[in-house]
């Protein structure tokens, strides 16, 4: 029993000078985790939602899916969490595509679409009026409260896409899924690429383009997780 | 043999049908001429039935997703919903022309009705009998009715659809300053996107879409 005893109390001084030295040890320690930085991609329309119907006769619907998991690839290679809002042609509700986003709680919502009207990149923000953050916000205008983050990740993108040559047009328009989303969100539609006397230089189904628009977005992302979790 | 008051009777009778038989083809050949001068009477081009005024137009541009203002002159009606309906049909007939910087089909037509009705909130803390000096100033919401056909042909994408929407907020504003909120319907029925994308739920604030000339939305 005395033995027992003993043996008890050794284990316990132990265990309480191992404690300590864990914690005067804890600072220094690099076994803290990673900040978490997830990237919610929202290829838009699928199944019975075709979208629009491009040029070269094929659907927006396949276009943004091929480039979401395009961008899906080029993120989760750089060590980004990525989040799809579908992964096929499916038809997704508008509302459980911000559903899905919300609850990623990523630090930045893509919306993919494409488009024959116009030229270039075109990156929209929600048109609502910036508001402060509220306990419950109401579903249709819930990305009130991050428009000042979602006009700086478009910021982000713009430079990104501007340094990768590409032609940008910035706006501000009224979309049911971004407005509904609690996360920085942007609605990237990409459209042919013009030249200098307004002529296609790049259509929509050119891999070449489809690659540089990709690489560039996922360069903006990597700029901005930097920019969010210095 | 037959009796001579049969033959005479027979001549009466034979004598009055040729008289009926000719006054009904003069009745005929007059009623023809009739038609043919009332048809010549006929107006060959559309009455003016308003004076021409200058009306101010937003009109988009895809390539550089801007509004641009122009002015045009173009017959208006006195009364507000007419007017309003008049200044989008002449907007919508550019989109409509082949060459437009921002292509849409469907035309002046494609407008079915313009609503004018006061801005909701302060028109429910108004007793109902209030009148004329406030009511002559106060805002208004446009309800705008699209044609079903004009929704289902718009090219699909933000920015287009954007531009369709602000275009027609920033137009009803500019010729209508009381208009401050615009809402859609297509076909007398809510609808939940243009072509896909842009939002015909909500209420847009017409302001917002009245920009510096040659501005981006």
């Amino acid at each position: 029993m005395r033995w027992t005893n003993w043996s008890l109390a050794v284990v316990v001084a132990g265990g309480l000078c191992g404690l300590q030295s864990a914690a005067q040890q804890a600072p220094s320690a690099p076994t803290a985790p990673p900040p978490r930085f997830v990237v919610v991609l929202d290829a838009a329309h699928g199944g019975t939602d075709t979208g629009g119907r491009l040029a070269d006769g094929q659907l927006e619907k396949t276009s943004t899916l091929a480039l979401s998991v395009r961008l899906r690839s080029l993120l989760g290679a750089r060590g980004i969490q990525v989040v799809t809002t579908r992964e096929s042609d499916a038809t997704v509700d508008p509302n459980r595509r911000a559903e899905i986003a919300n609850h990623a709680q990523a630090q930045a919502c893509l919306s993919l679409h494409v488009s024959e009207s116009g030229a270039g990149i075109h990156l929209y923000t929600s048109s609502l009026t910036p508001s402060q953050p509220v306990r419950f916000a109401a579903w249709k205008t819930a990305q009130a409260a991050w428009v000042t983050r979602s006009l700086a990740l478009a910021g982000t993108l713009n430079s990104a896409l501007l340094q990768a040559g590409m032609t940008v047009t910035l706006g501000r328009t009224s979309l049911p899924v971004v407005d509904s989303m609690t996360c920085p969100a942007v609605a990237v539609e990409i459209a042919p690429e013009l030249g200098p006397d307004k002529k296609v230089v790049a259509e929509l189904d050119d891999p070449d383009y489809q690659a540089r628009v990709a690489t560039a977005l996922a360069a903006a992302l990597l700029e901005w997780r930097t920019g969010a979790h210095p | 043999m037959i009796p001579r008051h049969q033959k005479l009777l027979f001549g009466i009778l034979l004598l009055a049908s040729l008289i009926m038989g000719v006054t009904l083809w003069h009745l005929r050949e007059r009623a023809h001429q009739r038609l043919l001068a009332g048809q010549n009477s006929a107006p060959t081009s559309a009455p003016e039935v308003a004076p021409a005024e200058e009306a101010t137009l937003l009109v988009a541009n895809d390539s550089d997703n801007s509004l641009l203002t122009q002015a045009r002159s173009l017959p208006l009606p006195a009364d507000p919903g007419a007017r309003a309906r008049a200044v989008l049909g002449k907007l919508l007939d550019l989109y409509a022309d082949p060459d437009a910087a921002h292509p849409v089909p469907g035309g002046g037509a494609s407008v079915l009705q313009v609503f004018l009705l006061p801005v909701p909130e302060i028109a429910a803390t108004k007793p109902a009998g209030a009148s004329s000096p406030e009511q002559q100033t106060s805002p208004q919401l446009a309800v705008v009715n699209l044609m079903g056909s004009f929704a289902a042909n718009h090219p699909s994408g933000i920015e287009t659809e954007t531009l369709t929407v602000l275009s027609i907020c920033g137009t009803l504003h500019a010729n209508l300053p009381r208009v401050t909120q615009v809402r859609f319907l297509v076909d007398g029925q809510p609808r939940a996107t243009l072509a896909g994308h842009a939002d015909l739920t909500r209420t847009y604030l017409a302001a917002d879409a009245v920009p510096a000339e040659g501005a981006h939305p």
